[in-house]
């Protein structure tokens, strides 16, 4: 009996040397794909189990914590969430993160490798591990300014506003918006905010980033591209320089006359004319004479057609290829497919302010350690140059002329020199919905160089269907954004 | 038992020449690290989750060293050769089993279940008791060979015990598993574990009988020796016994269990390589036969092969009328985040696991809090109590204690390889417990039992051979040649 014995040992052996071999498999080979797994629980755990770091603003922070019940125990806190929504983005127990909370997650919740040398220090000093800070660019007064503006105004709108010398975003406002706080835990409160908040329930789409997410027809603020096309491409080399075109204009290919809004002198008018009463026929004109592939590659240097990662991606802004010349003729005053986020078009404004030169628009200054040791620094960076400095200028004072003689009156700041566009773009079916009405501009510092450029568009019912609504309704809040941006250099 | 011998004067002088150590001081020492090693692990735990010692460590010592003292005292006393190993083993089995499941009762999360009862003060008592059950046996059960009087009460009686639970009104369905019976003042019973050690008696008195018949009444055919169709009737039973267990009790493990050790005693007593074969061959087609049309094993098949899919029905609901379970994925991700040496005692999240955390999946709490090394220790340490019953059956000098102990060892190793290969995901999901470790008294009781067996068989094998007797017994005379 005993040579079945010795076998039946060896084959108890060989089970257990099958579950070892299996162990070694799930704890050696496969352990780090499952205790990674973004299902298990765990990899949140840890996430919540240090005291989230800071995104700061101008030296405060705009965030905090709090302990929470359960097996998380921190969650997220905002001062002022719904104003500062559109930077933060929010993250939450339950529904995970995004935007910049999501992007820095690994330096917030501390995890990031970099971390790694302070983590371990105050392991051994016995302090609790938390997480690193987030020091963005922006500016809280000028931040505050667009929201209020854009609260005031009521309607749905957005607001982008950058330093044109570094590319640093000063102002990133949407409207409605919502408060990160009350979706940041995990509990039915939670759950019942995050259900109210979803575009389905909520048409508002209060969760929706306009500044950045969110593609308006520019309108007529695009005639700035198409002005800065002309004189690029050389067809036009002055501001004050007669342009050819014959009131009324039919578009080349069709029988469409263009229309201009109201009775404006706009035959043969210079660009700075046709710029100060907003002419459609000119710069329809200029952009069928230039052909789609022109004002198509100078729209690609302003930045469009492009995501950018500010870090936080944007929606691409479309101006389309393939076009015939009267589709280009609506497509260079803003309308037909053209279309461009809030802060394409401060982009625009920011590019001419600056010379001609456009910085990568970015908003992530600084990451540190808890205890403030810088990690990584964002140094500014040269993104295009759409204009020779010298045309730049030329379109400057064009723009000038807007805001001092023109539909931009309403963004006229005492001893600061103002250059901006309006504009009010129709669209739906028939143009049935409301349009939308926009405001791009730039302030100018003593020296020539300029700390402001600001893009607002609001979508209002009361906006009719002439310039006067983006001059009416958009341009005074980004006066208050420009002037909040001037206070606080003084 | 070819290496028998009839004339026993010769070999039993030169066992008694040896005059075996009795190994009993190996034992206490042994047992003082079986003892030491959970203590450790108990106040490891404490200051891991609330940073102090906790408050219990003193008595919790003292009680687990008092039981294992106990123990070895009537060790000393009644089976003073019995193997030193089995005790400590199980002993360091059980109290790290008792410091898991006392960690896991310190779970918010599992206080918060509903029917949620603290676990670690009963399954002290259940010790205790299991103990006293380790004590009993070895006192009553003077000699294993009784037991072969009761060849056939034990038929009845563990036939009694695997139908208990599917007597209507006494049984209970607990996820989808009818393992279980509740017995009013009692709580809940799992029969089966006794019912392992009781057809063991069963089996090996049987074919102890039969052997001969089996193992000799055949026809070769293609290198293997076909047994008669008469001789085939008992297997055909067992089997059939397995399929109805596995039919209406719908718990593969238990299925598997009994008709493996059947095999694995068929095999050591006939010798035969055949019954291997034909046994092997006959779970098969039961274990698909039944799962082609049994719901609820379909779906342990099916959580075993995806058990990602599984979490997800879990977590999002489903409608296909099955109650789904995120068990198995949630015990891999515990393996997976224990990785090498673990998270340490009372860091990790096994709690997730949430039901049966403490029991049936409490391996996996030993993967995320001692790592790879932990369970690996933990499976080495079934590995030697299998190999040291084993290594009883080899000394032991009759039949049927050599029966007895290889069915009672195997169905041990069987059982640890369908839980914990059940856990780690290596086969479907079973609902048997890891033995000693796991939270559940009829689990302790019935192991313990098995131990006490095993060194009863071990004490009489390892004993010096009394001195001749005026009349010898043929059978009880035969002795093993080293």
């Amino acid at each position: 009996m005993n040579k079945p014995l010795r076998r039946i040992a060896v084959f108890c052996g060989l089970l257990i040397l099958t579950l070892l071999i299996r162990d070694n498999w799930l704890q050696y080979v496969k352990a780090n794909s499952l205790k990674d797994d973004p299902k298990n629980r765990r990899v949140l755990i840890a996430r919540y189990a240090t005291p989230r770091g800071d995104i700061i603003v101008g030296g405060n922070p705009i965030t905090g914590y709090t302990e929470t019940k359960g097996d998380f125990k921190y969650k997220r806190t905002y001062k002022d969430g719904a104003m500062w929504a559109p930077v933060t983005g929010f993250v939450s127990q339950a529904y995970g993160a995004n935007q910049l909370e999501s992007i820095n997650d690994g330096i917030l919740s501390g995890t990031d490798d970099r971390l790694f040398f302070r983590n371990t220090l105050d392991m051994i000093t016995g302090k609790e591990k938390e997480g690193g800070n987030v020091v963005t660019t922006l500016n809280a007064a000028a931040q505050k300014a667009a929201y209020n503006g854009l609260k005031k105004q009521g309607g749905k709108g957005a607001v982008a506003a950058i330093e044109p010398t570094t590319g640093k975003i000063l102002a990133l406002a949407s409207f409605p918006s919502y408060d990160p706080s009350t979706i940041a835990g995990g509990s039915t409160s939670d759950e019942e905010a995050w259900a109210k908040l979803q575009k389905k329930t909520n048409p508002d789409d209060p969760m929706l980033n306009r500044a950045l997410r969110e593609v308006y027809p520019p309108g007529s603020t695009f005639k700035v591209v198409t002005a800065a096309a002309a004189l690029e491409n050389g067809l036009y080399t002055e501001a004050d320089q007669k342009t050819k075109t014959p009131l009324p204009w039919t578009m080349p290919g069709t029988t469409t006359v263009l229309k201009n809004e109201g009775n404006i002198p706009c035959e043969n008018a210079t660009l700075r004319v046709a710029l100060q009463y907003s002419c459609n026929t000119v710069f329809g004109k200029v952009g069928s004479d230039l052909g789609n592939e022109k004002m198509l590659e100078e729209a690609k240097k302003f930045g469009f057609t492009e995501e950018q990662f500010t870090p936080i991606r944007t929606s691409a802004s479309v101006f389309s290829e393939d076009m015939n010349p009267s589709e280009t003729a609506l497509s260079s005053i803003g309308q037909f497919n053209t279309a461009a986020t809030p802060l394409q078009m401060a982009m625009v404004a920011s590019a001419v302010a600056n010379d001609g030169t456009l910085m990568k628009p970015y908003m992530v200054d600084e990451v540190q350690t808890h205890n403030l040791d810088p990690l990584e620094k964002t140094d500014p960076e040269e993104l295009s140059k759409p204009l020779s400095a010298e045309n730049a200028q030329i379109l400057q004072s064009m723009m000038e002329t807007v805001v001092e003689d023109g539909t931009g009156k309403n963004a006229q700041i005492d001893g600061v020199k103002v250059g901006g566009k309006t504009g009010t773009a129709q669209h739906g079916v028939d143009n049935s919905e409301n349009p939308y009405a926009w405001f791009i501009s730039y302030a100018k510092a003593d020296d020539g160089s300029s700390p402001v450029a600001v893009a607002v568009v609001i979508e209002d019912e009361k906006a009719v269907r002439d310039d006067i609504s983006g001059g009416g309704l958009a341009a005074p809040i980004a006066k208050s954004v420009m002037e909040a941006v001037i206070n606080s250099k003084k | 038992m070819s290496s028998t011998t009839n004339s026993p004067t010769h070999h039993t002088s030169t066992i008694g020449a040896i005059g075996a150590p009795s190994r009993r001081n190996t034992e206490l020492a042994l047992l003082v690290f079986a003892v030491v090693i959970p203590v450790f692990a108990y106040a490891n735990v404490g200051l891991a989750i609330n940073d102090e010692v906790p408050a219990g460590l003193l008595s919790y010592g003292i009680g687990l060293g008092l039981l294992a003292g106990i123990g070895h005292l009537v060790v000393r006393k009644f089976a003073p050769y019995a193997d030193p190993l089995l005790l400590p083993l199980a002993t360091l089995l059980n109290g790290l089993g008792l410091v898991a499941i006392w960690r896991l009762d310190q779970s918010k999360l599992l206080q918060s279940l509903p029917n949620y009862v603290t676990a670690a003060p009963r399954q002290l008592l259940y010790t205790a008791l299991g103990i006293a059950m380790f004590v009993v046996v070895l006192i009553f059960l003077k000699d294993h060979r009784a037991l072969q009087r009761y060849t056939y009460i034990s038929m009845f009686v563990a036939l009694v015990l695997l139908l208990l639970p599917l007597v209507p009104g006494l049984g209970a369905d607990v996820f989808g598993a009818k393992i279980w019976i509740r017995v009013p003042g009692l709580g809940s019973v799992q029969p089966g574990e006794f019912a392992k050690i009781v057809l063991a008696v069963f089996f090996a008195g049987y074919l102890m009988v039969k052997r001969d018949a089996l193992a000799l009444a055949s026809r070769r055919f293609m290198g293997l020796y076909l047994p008669r169709g008469r001789d085939l009737g008992p297997i055909l039973v067992v089997w059939a016994i397995s399929i109805l267990i596995l039919v209406f009790e719908t718990d593969l493990g238990t299925s598997l269990l009994f008709f493996g050790m059947f095999v694995i005693m068929l095999y050591v007593a006939t010798e035969r390589t055949s019954w291997i074969v034909f046994g092997l061959l006959m779970s098969a087609v039961g274990a698909v036969g039944v799962a082609s049309f049994e719901p609820h094993i379909q779906t342990r098949v099916q959580a075993w092969l995806d058990p990602m899919r599984e979490y997800m029905l879990s977590r999002n609901g489903s409608n296909d009328g099955i109650l789904h379970s995120e068990q198995a994925m949630q015990a891999l991700w515990a393996f997976g985040s224990g990785g090498t040496l673990g998270t340490g005692w009372g860091q990790g999240h096994s709690e997730l696991i949430r039901f049966a955390a403490n029991s049936d999946f409490i391996l996996a709490t030993f993967g995320e809090e001692l790592g790879l090394a932990g369970v690996m220790a933990i499976l080495l340490i079934y590995a030697l109590i299998v190999e040291r019953g084993v290594r009883t059956a080899l000394a032991a000098r009759d039949p049927f204690g050599k029966l007895l102990a290889v069915g009672l060892s195997g169905a041990f190793a069987l059982q640890v390889f369908v839980v914990a290969g059940g856990v780690m995901g290596l086969i479907p999901l079973t609902g048997m417990t890891m033995p000693f470790l796991a939270y559940g008294g009829s689990s302790v009781l019935a192991n313990w039992a098995l131990i006490g067996i095993l060194m009863r068989i071990s004490d009489t094998a390892r004993r010096p051979a009394p001195a001749p007797a005026p009349n010898p017994d043929a059978e009880m005379t035969q002795v093993v040649r080293p």
